[in-house]
């Protein structure tokens, strides 16, 4: 039995809402791979649940009239991997969602977990960092989107207001169209593992794709929250398809990136860690958008 | 606030089940205590070891982690639903016994389960696909060379590839 003081399970978004204003102290429990887990540990014993796993209008993805490709944040990991639309468009993000936990985690645990618990080791999110992702998020007020990078507050805290629930993670067009991306998790076992660090970067090339139009580049473990290295990014932008370019942004990311030393590695092994999984998720993305290197 | 309790009723092996479920409890609570079906090992009860794991609508997943209620119009299989209906081991297990893949036997119902979601979708795969596809459990005796052996074998006879063909 798990110790907890009450469960309300939410039928629709709008109940879910209305338990969450009545229950101010409940915690809201998707796949439960955090929460009942965490309630196990004591860590969140004694607390109420409000459950909103019953909720499947919120699972699948889906393509909006203007190309935007919405990701329900209930869809569970396998899912968000399996998706014909996310295997044609966002291949990376489903990689990277496919390096989650085991089998049976990625089966339960869901992509708005994985970025409503606000850590940053979570494999999706700095995936969703790198893609400009925007967060959709369903209060008593209606519906708001938040940048993904607005929506992390500090480790383990998001921007969730009393009574409001995260519905839906959106991809623009411009993050996926002509872009091909690469996600590398780095850890000491190939399964069941948090990342000691994780790197997503995605390339769109010029037409005759011998120069960078823009690169992106996100890290999970190299600071507080997932971040982007935006002044590597800056480096790259406008540089020719060739192995100084790749050089100079993989250095580059030391300006950008803050790891610490954890018992899980040190910080001298995760900046290196930062520079090498560049150097390589950026020449394979290279090389998917058709890139000679 | 007193005990919650909700009705639920799901399919288990095959036959519909109607219960009255504590909240709090897990599905592994449920189907061991209430169900007596013990196949369903407790081991870590954070979703890491594997144990416990059924399939819930053709899905692995560990029911340590997975609210009993949440089981309300679903469908679950456990390792007793694998055997025939004289209690014959199916293919799959019989392939455990011969291959030596059972030793303290903990991890084995779960194993099972896994085994038999990623078989019955017919498809062939590399043994290194096939440690992909099971890494989602701990055998504590390390016994997973004979339990990758056994898995292998029975996807090969399956698929009319193997030895005993």
């Amino acid at each position: 039995m798990y110790d907890m003081k009450a469960l309300y399970e939410a039928k629709s978004v709008p109940h879910a809402i209305r338990l969450l204003q009545e229950h101010p102290e409940a915690k809201i429990l998707a796949g439960g791979s955090d929460v009942l887990v965490q309630m196990r540990e004591g860590k969140l014993a004694g607390c109420e649940l409000v459950s909103i796993y019953g909720l499947d209008a919120l699972r699948g993805v889906t393509m909006e009239e203007d190309e935007t490709l919405r990701i329900g944040s209930l869809t569970s990991f396998s899912h968000v991997a399996q998706d014909p639309l996310i295997r044609k468009h966002l291949p990376v993000l489903g990689q990277a969602a496919d390096q989650v936990g085991s089998p049976q985690i990625r089966n339960i645990g869901t992509i708005g977990g994985n970025t409503c618990n606000g850590v940053t080791s979570a494999d999706t999110a700095s995936t969703l960092f790198a893609l400009d992702a925007v967060i959709e998020l369903t209060g008593p007020e209606g519906v708001r989107h938040l940048p993904i990078q607005q929506f992390y507050l500090k480790a383990g805290v998001v921007d969730l207001r009393p009574g409001e629930l995260q519905t839906g993670i959106l991809i623009p067009k411009a993050s996926y169209h002509r872009c091909f991306g690469e996600y590398i998790k780095y850890a000491m076992r190939n399964a069941l593992d948090i990342a000691t660090l994780g790197c997503s970067v995605n390339a769109v090339l010029t037409e005759d794709r011998t120069a960078y139009e823009r690169i992106r580049i996100a890290f999970g473990v190299a600071g507080p929250v997932p971040l982007r290295a935006v002044s590597a990014e800056a480096l790259g932008r406008g540089g020719p398809v060739c192995e100084e370019t790749v050089e100079a942004v993989a250095q580059g990311v030391l300006e950008d990136i803050n790891p610490r030393d954890s018992w899980r590695a040190s910080k001298g092994f995760r900046l290196h860690l930062a520079q090498e999984l560049t150097r390589r998720a950026l020449r394979k993305s290279t090389k998917e958008a058709g890139g000679v290197l | 606030m007193g005990i919650q309790y909700k009705q639920i009723k799901c399919t288990v092996n095959g036959t519909v089940r109607e219960t009255m479920v504590d909240v709090r409890a897990s599905l592994t609570d449920l189907l061991r205590n209430d169900f007596r079906l013990t196949g369903v090992k407790k081991g870590c009860e954070v979703g890491e070891c594997g144990a416990c794991n059924v399939l819930i609508d053709g899905e692995c997943f560990n029911s340590c982690i997975y609210l009993a209620v949440w089981a309300d119009g679903k469908s679950i299989r456990t390792v007793e639903g694998l055997q025939g209906p004289e209690g014959e081991l199916s293919d799959l297990q019989q392939a455990f016994v011969e291959e030596g893949a059972v030793q303290c036997g903990f991890c084995t119902p779960g194993v099972l389960m896994s085994a038999a979601e990623v078989l019955e979708r017919g498809k062939e795969y590399t043994r290194e696909e096939l440690r992909r596809e099971l890494s989602g459990h701990l055998c504590r005796c390390t016994g997973y060379e004979k339990i990758l052996n056994a898995v292998e074998k029975t996807m090969k006879n399956r698929l009319g590839k193997g030895s005993e063909q």
